[in-house]
């Protein structure tokens, strides 16, 4: 049979040819360059070939191992959300001229993707209520990072003063790029579920801070009262950064409105399959002084030279090919194809369809936590916070949120969050996560389910 | 004047018209959504759930479409793209193949995309496995010990290698804060070192466009952090000295870094690891074939030898004896977290996929064909331009376009004009050390006819850069706008349509 393989076109006698054309006797004339003592003798102990069918098979089966969220009732959220996924976005994003494209470098022939950029900024600074918006980060975690970084260069200050109720896997790579970058990091805790103000103002006054770092809603679901942490930054001379959840914002009041220097956040519930956490997409966006300091890709408006609107990438003196060592971030590059689902999915919502999103997740949410709240045993430690599609429940003496969640599998449930991995002090806590996919019939079970479970372990 | 133009002049068709915004294709009261029923009690105000100081007080204005619109307006903007689908995309450095739509079903299997990281892990030992394997074969692949998938990037895996090396040297009490660089280097590598804490050194290349061996001695020092090299280099030379390189960092107490961003070149021929490299990444949206996605996502996992793993990000992911797969959180040097979650999981999918329809000696194989392409594209080509390194070359290989210059030719008029014929032009103006640069990578996926089409076009371009040279400096003719005022858009920024 043919060694052949079906993505080469090359065959025995175009290599003769080519070979012939270059002047070279055989392939390994091409390598001379290459000494022998480095060269590798022999197979790379890698997995083998297979063939179409026997891969797909293989695949599936790999595949067939995880509980997905069509097999399972998922209750899990903790930053990546089990939202309904319009089905015109997979048909879309299928189309290869977006997928298998590269950066738009040459902007006559990607305005397409050039055009959907420029939207996706649009509606970013829509929902955030911020002046300008770059063309998406890895994630919503690592924006965050980055937006330490620029307010620490824009104020010249090293102190980074972050809310423990950010997503601690957020704050995690914080700490890990704030050593590279040489950033204090201050952690300032929480009261009944919300950033403490007290502790907030007291961290802010410890010293010259550069930026005060919150999620809203928190990683606890809750929704912090930007409107009473706004001045107390800016009375300090530094930023304020706020990280968001985008479809909340088609309710709650957009963070530029409440004064925020820069907003990011994680676009995953705008259509983005969860996919084991990635790829999803972050998004950037500051009020305008901070334009020229945003990192990342941007695409701007012009026109070209017969006077007709077309887009490009521009304020690129911002980037690291340019500015190389003196460059403030490194990336170069952006989620583009995840931005495109994102656009997508905010113009199937539509200014009505936002709304109605984020309303379903508030009402099934306050109902599940109603619902929850009046089984025996479990509580809701932050009950009289705010809320958007998340809440905490505190488990009877003794549970471990590990273990349920293992029962509640076997019974077809993704249980929340197991809270005590991250906060010591949440042990035997569950954040649970309920989406406008979630029916009042799945979250009776569910209550049911929880209520059975942990009855069991009391008794 | 462009065909369009004449057309549009004789009154036969009307010039090709804006696209419009989805925002101006807006009108009240058309829905493209279709949300699940509120089977909840609703009886009480939203004001009730949520205190109305906490709610929007103007609604976000999104567009007001139906799903017709929706999907015409995505598909019109699709056709103003051009993808590898399209055709021939030789952009240097970036190894636009083919990107095999297996890849893209087994991404969109149920059980990979829709599963949650914080899982019991239990229930997703069928990811878990997938992402043990991958790890070991990239391993194997790069001649490394051990191998982190989270980076979501080239550039993120650099920044990634540069703290892990910081970290190594901190353990062992010696503070090394330089990183040399050549001159060649990706823009990335200097802007990574910054990020990661560390100082940048540049050094000049020789005349055969490889590492100065001499400038290297006088750069290390005790002060030496890493140097950070991609071999082949960005004008595709293999460093044939790779071994006094490593030999004379190494003496000196650095360590070697691998920008794999060029590894399409050598799968199965040599390995980093091999050349004494320490830390290396790889561009999985590059060499293992996933889909460049417009400018995203992609993965640059990290591979490093075994006085590194300490300090990988965690998790990683094990093994256990009886059989079962488990993050390994429990790596009290790691350098911390480096991404959320476990990577980009997708494309890790993506290129497993990738991995498993070539085996070894198929990779080896794509690398034989790719360099084998790129040699003959050069060989072909030097009737037309000039080729500043001669010589054998790897995966890509640069050419200067300033013998156009006398006809008031560029570099840029000649990627403009290649428009005109359906291709996506080579990279330009990089590297910098190379004046009027076209750099050209053709991978291993086109065949012979694709190439000669494209070299024939090269050669006409260079004709009419002498005989009409206007013809060049004016192209394109047959896009959909013409060349763009990139002035305009960075002196009077517009960045969003402020609807």
């Amino acid at each position: 049979m043919t060694t052949q393989h079906r993505y080469i076109p090359m065959t025995e006698q175009d290599q003769q040819e080519m070979l012939q054309t270059i002047g070279a006797a055989t392939l390994e004339d091409l390598f001379r360059d290459i000494p022998q003592s480095i060269r590798y003798k022999g197979t790379l102990p890698m997995s083998g070939a297979l063939d179409e069918w026997a891969l797909l098979r293989h695949l599936k089966e790999l595949a067939g191992r995880n509980a997905d969220h069509e097999t399972t009732t998922s209750f899990l959220g903790a930053g990546l959300y089990d939202h309904h996924i319009p089905v015109v976005i997979n048909h879309m994003i299928s189309r290869s001229e977006f997928y298998t494209a590269y950066t738009p470098y040459q902007p006559e022939i990607s305005q397409g993707e050039l055009q959907a950029i420029f939207e996706f900024q649009s509606y970013i600074c829509e929902l955030t209520g911020m002046a300008v918006a770059n063309a998406s980060m890895y994630d919503g975690a690592t924006a965050l990072s980055e937006a330490a970084a620029l307010a620490s260069a824009h104020t010249r200050r090293k102190r980074i003063v972050v809310s423990r109720a950010v997503h601690p896997e957020a704050r995690e790579i914080l700490r890990t790029s704030a050593r590279g970058l040489g950033l204090e990091l201050v952690e300032v805790g929480f009261q009944g579920g919300v950033t403490d103000l007290e502790a907030l103002r007291s961290a802010v006054a410890g010293g010259e801070t550069a930026a005060v770092l919150v999620q809203s809603p928190n990683f606890f679901g809750c929704i912090e009262d930007l409107a009473a942490i706004e001045p107390i930054i800016h009375e300090a001379k530094g930023l304020l950064v706020v990280s968001s959840n985008p479809l909340s914002l088609g309710l709650l009041e957009s963070p530029g409105a409440l004064g925020a220097d820069i907003v990011v956040g994680d676009a995953q519930p705008l259509g983005i399959p969860s996919s084991l956490g990635g790829p999803t997409c972050g998004f950037f966006s500051v009020a305008e002084p901070l334009m020229r300091r945003m990192p990342g890709r941007i695409v701007g408006q012009t026109n070209d030279l017969d006077g007709k609107r077309g887009f490009v990438l521009t304020l690129q003196a911002r980037e690291q090919h340019i500015r190389r060592e003196k460059a403030t971030s490194n990336i170069c590059s952006n989620q583009a194809l995840l931005a495109l689902c994102a656009s997508i999915y905010l113009s199937v919502m539509g200014k009505q369809g936002i709304r109605e999103a984020a309303e379903l997740n508030i009402r099934k949410s306050h109902y599940a936590s109603k619902r929850l709240g009046s089984v025996e045993g479990i509580g809701l430690p932050f009950g009289s916070a705010p809320f958007f599609n998340e809440f905490v429940v505190s488990l009877p003496e003794g549970a471990s949120a590990k273990e349920l969640n293992s029962k509640l599998l076997a019974e077809g449930f993704l249980g929340g969050f197991d809270l005590g991995s991250a906060y010591p002090e949440l042990e035997g806590h569950m954040l649970v996560a309920v989406t406008e996919k979630r029916t009042k019939e799945e979250i009776d079970a569910f209550a049911a389910a929880l209520g059975g479970l942990t009855k069991e372990a009391r008794a | 004047m462009s065909s369009h133009e004449q057309l549009k002049s004789a009154g036969i068709i009307d010039v090709k018209p804006e696209k419009a915004l989805i925002f101006e294709m807006s009108r009240e009261g058309r829905k493209a959504y279709s949300l699940p029923v509120c089977d909840v009690p609703d009886e009480e105000g939203l004001e009730e759930l949520i205190p109305s100081s906490l709610l929007r007080k103007q609604p976000a204005s999104l567009p007001e479409v139906y799903e017709v619109d929706v999907i015409r307006h995505y598909t019109e903007l699709s056709r103003r793209n051009f993808g590898v689908d399209n055709g021939f995309y030789p952009l240097g450095s970036c190894t636009m193949k083919y990107n095999p739509k297996i890849n893209e079903d087994a991404a969109r299997l149920n059980g990979f995309a829709r599963i949650h990281p914080y899982q019991p892990e239990e229930s997703i030992q069928g990811a878990l496995e997938l992402l043990y394997v991958l790890q070991n074969d990239l391993a194997a692949l790069t001649g490394m010990d051990a191998v982190t998938l989270q980076p979501a990037a080239g550039a993120h895996g650099e920044w990634t290698g540069l703290m892990m090396i910081r970290a190594y040297h901190e353990s062992r009490g010696e503070k090394r804060t330089k990183v040399i660089v050549p001159d060649s280097s990706h823009g990335t590598n200097p802007a990574s070192a910054t990020t990661a804490g560390l100082d940048t050194i540049t050094i000049k290349s020789n005349e055969r466009g490889l590492v100065d061996l001499d400038a290297l001695r006088a750069a290390v020092g005790p002060d030496t952090a890493a140097l950070m090299l991609t071999n082949p280099s960005t004008l595709g030379l293999f460093e044939e000295q790779i071994v006094e390189i490593a030999a004379i960092v190494h003496e000196a107490g650095g360590l070697l870094y691998y920008d794999g961003a060029n590894s399409n070149a050598i799968m199965g021929i040599t390995r980093p690891g091999d050349m004494g490299f320490d830390v290396v990444h790889l561009n999985l949206h590059k060499t293992m074939s996933t889909p460049h996605g417009g400018g995203g996502p992609g993965a640059g996992p990290v591979g490093v030898k075994a006085h590194l793993t300490p300090f990988l990000p965690k998790p990683v992911v094990g093994k256990r004896d009886n059989g079962s797969y488990f993050f390994d959180f429990d790596r009290p040097a790691s350098i911390g977290r480096v991404k959320s979650y476990y990577g980009n999981f997708g494309i890790l999918v993506r290129a497993y996929t990738y991995i498993r329809t070539y085996g070894p000696e198929g990779l080896r194989r794509v690398s034989e064909c790719a360099v084998l392409n790129a040699n003959y594209m050069m060989a072909r080509l030097s009737e037309a331009y000039e080729i500043p390194y001669p010589g054998v070359c790897k995966h890509e290989f640069v050419m200067s376009g300033r013998g156009l210059k006398e006809y008031g030719v560029r570099t840029l008029d000649v990627a403009k004009r290649l428009l005109d014929f359906g291709y996506h032009p080579p990279t330009i103006y990089f590297p910098l050390n190379v004046e009027e640069c076209i750099m050209i990578e053709p991978t291993e996926t086109e065949s012979k006819e694709t190439l000669d089409a494209f070299i024939d076009t090269m050669i006409r371009i260079a004709r009419e850069a002498k005989e009409t040279p206007e013809l060049v400096q004016n192209a394109p003719y047959t896009t959909v706008v013409r060349r763009l005022d990139e002035t305009q858009a960075a002196r009077k920024p517009v960045l969003n349509c402020s609807c």
